[in-house]
Order: structure tokens, then sequence, then C-alpha cells
């Protein structure tokens, strides 16, 4: 990775730390739904960047969602799970090309681009809803909470690309 | 020895993400029980110094309501002043030489969830203000939570819509009791349970905390009965419409309990001896 990419990534993260636990943590739709638009860094991290590093860095990403929320562990551990299947998902969506960095996630076509978004995003909001609510008694408030926070965060996302896809 | 070697280079990706994962969820685990959320809360020097610039920012908004509510409170207490002057004649002289059960700290909230199921808020006070572990918290309408961690400047507060929660509560009108929990439903309706089948219970009753414990004083207001229904084990639950509005918290007050030192060590001491 050369400096320029480093700066973005840096920048990044902590643009989507602050924005997230100071503006999309309090949204809190229809009383519980809330977007959870951090996994963006994950998606878009370089695809032939060192995967060592995203898995630590998305420790770190998760973690510092948690310090603010106060909500133990339940951020990184679901942030690193998803960067440690990020591989597998790329290949399930884009095929085999995408390891000869022939895919830019911006111009791949939108089913494939839709396919990887919604894994990841439903991946780690199960991970994570199943981390805070922790109670097999409250499984449908999981269910729910899971699949309409992805609906939003996925919506929020395929927006947030869509503005700043040239430069990422 | 070499093949160990090769077999962590190997492996190293997922050593990590195991290794990270698991510290994830034990830090998740840490969280859940009470009093240990030592290191990783929003109590800390950092997060709180955040939230407490956003909360300066913010605070303007809704500056109106927070007027309106202090000086319904204001009226509240004048009556309540009123009514104990008309009873006591030969006044005391100074009120302030007696010895106090309860003392009061007024604290800003700096942040506040109720969405999820374990809702905690950070209040801009802490043990350099004298707050300790354990004590409770209200505001001027209902109460709102107990104190679980302390930091210098800082103290987060695990709320009454926390599924840990548990708070002893008993009805306005008879002495019977049960404990408020929360179902994650409604942030402004707490369940109160396992209340004896005797008590005479209608809709609209008041429910007010018990005094039993050394965290609130007795007579607290909380909510009013909503719904309630015949649980299995013979005992009522029930709905409790909360007076406060925990969606929307400025200024709160905790709660500091002079005697609870002496009240603790003597429980404990029975505990010891049998």
């Amino acid at each position: 990775m050369n400096n320029s990419v480093i700066i973005v990534n840096v920048v990044r993260f902590l643009s989507l730390v602050f924005l997230q636990v100071l503006l999309l943590n309090h949204i809190n739709f229809l009383g519980y739904i809330n977007p959870y638009l951090y996994v963006i860094f994950i998606l878009v991290y370089p695809l032939d960047g060192n995967k060592t590093l995203l898995i630590f860095l998305s420790f770190l990403l998760g973690l510092s969602i948690d310090l603010f929320g106060d909500t133990g562990g339940i951020h990184a551990a679901s942030c690193v799970a998803i960067a440690y299947i990020r591989p597998v998902i790329l290949k399930f969506s884009f095929g085999v090309s995408y390891q000869y960095n022939m895919v830019k996630i911006n111009k791949a076509p939108l089913a494939e681009r839709i396919m990887y978004i919604t894994l990841i995003v439903l991946i780690h909001h199960l991970i994570l809803f199943s981390l805070e609510i922790f109670s097999l008694a409250h499984i449908l408030l999981l269910l729910k909470s899971t699949l309409f926070s992805s609906i939003f965060s996925i919506l929020l996302i395929f927006c947030t690309l869509l503005l700043f896809g040239r430069k990422n | 020895m070499q093949q160990i070697i090769f077999f962590f280079i190997r492996n190293k990706n997922f050593l990590l993400f195991a290794a990270l994962f698991i510290c994830g969820l034990g830090l998740t685990i840490q969280s859940h029980s009470f009093h240990h959320a030592k290191f990783m809360s929003s109590a800390n020097f950092l997060s709180g110094g955040v939230y407490s610039v956003k909360s300066d920012i913010t605070g303007y908004f809704g500056l109106e309501e927070e007027n309106k509510n202090l000086t319904s409170e204001n009226i509240r207490l004048r009556k309540a002043l009123e009514s104990y002057k008309n009873v006591s004649e030969e006044k005391i002289k100074d009120s302030s030489a007696l010895p106090k059960k309860y003392s009061f700290v007024s604290a800003r909230v700096i942040n506040n969830t109720y969405s999820k199921t374990k809702n905690l808020l950070t209040l801009k006070k802490g043990s350099k203000d004298g707050i300790l572990l354990d004590m409770g918290v209200i505001s001027s309408t209902g109460i709102v939570g107990i104190v679980n961690n302390v930091s210098k400047n800082y103290a987060t507060v695990q709320s009454i819509l926390n599924t840990n929660s548990q708070i002893n509560a008993r009805m306005k009108n008879s002495n019977h009791f049960g404990s408020l929990i929360w179902n994650t439903k409604d942030p402004n309706i707490v369940q109160l349970t396992d209340v004896n089948r005797l008590a005479p219970i209608k809709i609209g009753d008041t429910i007010i905390t018990d005094g039993k414990s050394t965290i609130f004083p007795e007579g607290l207001l909380i909510g009013t009965i909503k719904a309630f229904e015949l649980g299995e084990n013979d005992s009522y639950n029930m709905d409790v419409l909360l007076f406060n509005d925990m969606t929307n918290l400025k200024h709160v007050y905790i709660i500091e309990n002079n005697d609870a030192e002496e009240i603790k060590t003597l429980e404990k001491e029975g505990e010891d001896e049998q």
C-alpha cells in the first residue's frame, strides 16, 4: 500500500467511527432500528490489501464503536468475523476473478455488488444482535432487529457508495 | 520446530481471527455482569470527553421543555414544603443541622440509549464528586436506574430499561411488593412481576419504590398500572406505564444514602454468622 491509500483509510476509519457514535447510534427509527454504516470500511478495504492487517483493523474499528456504546465487545467480535470471511464472500459474489485484481467494487455488475454487500451486512448484523441480546428467549426480537437494521444499513451503504464511489 | 513455525505462518490469519474473536466474546460476557465493565465503558476519559462536548452543543435544544419540567417540579416541592410548615408549629431552627439519611447530587446526562436490550446512560459526575457504585439515579418525575461504573469525571448508569435490572417496587395503596423488570418491547412500559395474588389491583393504580434496599428511598413515584394478568405461579404480572420519559432525559439526581455503609456492614455480619 502506498501513502495515499494509508491516509485515505485512516481518515475513513476515524470519520466512520465518529459518524456512527455521534449520529447513527441515536437515530432509533421506529424505536429500535439503527443503521451500522461503519461496516463500509471493511467492504471497501482494498481487495489486494493485507488480510492480516484488515482483521486487526476491523477489531480496532469494532472496539472503538463498543467503547462509545458501552456494548462490551459485540461490534469487535462481529467485525473480526466478517473481516475473516470476506475473501470467501468476495469469491462467492464476484467469482474467482477478484483474485487477479480484475474487479472494482464500483464497476462490478449491480447484482454481484448487491450480493456482496447484503451477505456481509447480514452476517455482521446477525452476530452483532446475537451477542447483544444473548438469550434464546428473545429470538424473535433478534431476527426482527437483524432484518430491519440490515435493510436500513444496506440502503445507507449503497447510497454512500454511489455518492463517494469515484474516490473509493 | 520448523514445522510448528510454518504452521503458525500458514494459519496466521485464522489464529489472529480466533484470538481477536475470543477477546471480543470475553469483553461481551464481562459487560453482561454488573460490576465488571471497568475499562470498556463510556465512563472513560476518551468517550466521556467526546460525549460531553456533544452534549454541550446539543444541550441547547429542548431547553424550553427542560425549564417547564423544572418549574413544575419546583411547584410540587413548594406545595410539599407548605404542607409541612402547617403541620409543625414549633419549628426546628436550623434544619440543615439535622442528620440526613439521603443527600442528592445533580448530574447532566451526556449519553442515553433506550433502543437496545441492555441500556446504559452516561453522566457527567464521577468519583471526584463523591459518586459511588450502587447509588440510585432519579429524574424529576421518576426513577432512572442504578450507577454501575464510575471513573474520575464520569459515571455510567444501568437504566431500568435493561434486562439485567431488577428493582423492588410496591403498590402505593397497599404493601404488596414485586420486582420491576423490562421485557425490551417499549421504552415507556416496564413490568412489575411476582406480586401476591391477594393484592387488590386495578388499572391506574400507582406504583412506588419499596425502600427495602439501600438504593432508593421509599415512596418515589414510578408509574401507573396499564394492564395486569394472573401469572403461572399464582402471582400478578403487570405492565407499568412510566411517569418519566426515558427517551428524553437531560438532568438527573443521584441519591446518596448516608446509612448505606452501616446497613451493608450489618447485613454482611448477619450473613457471616449464619
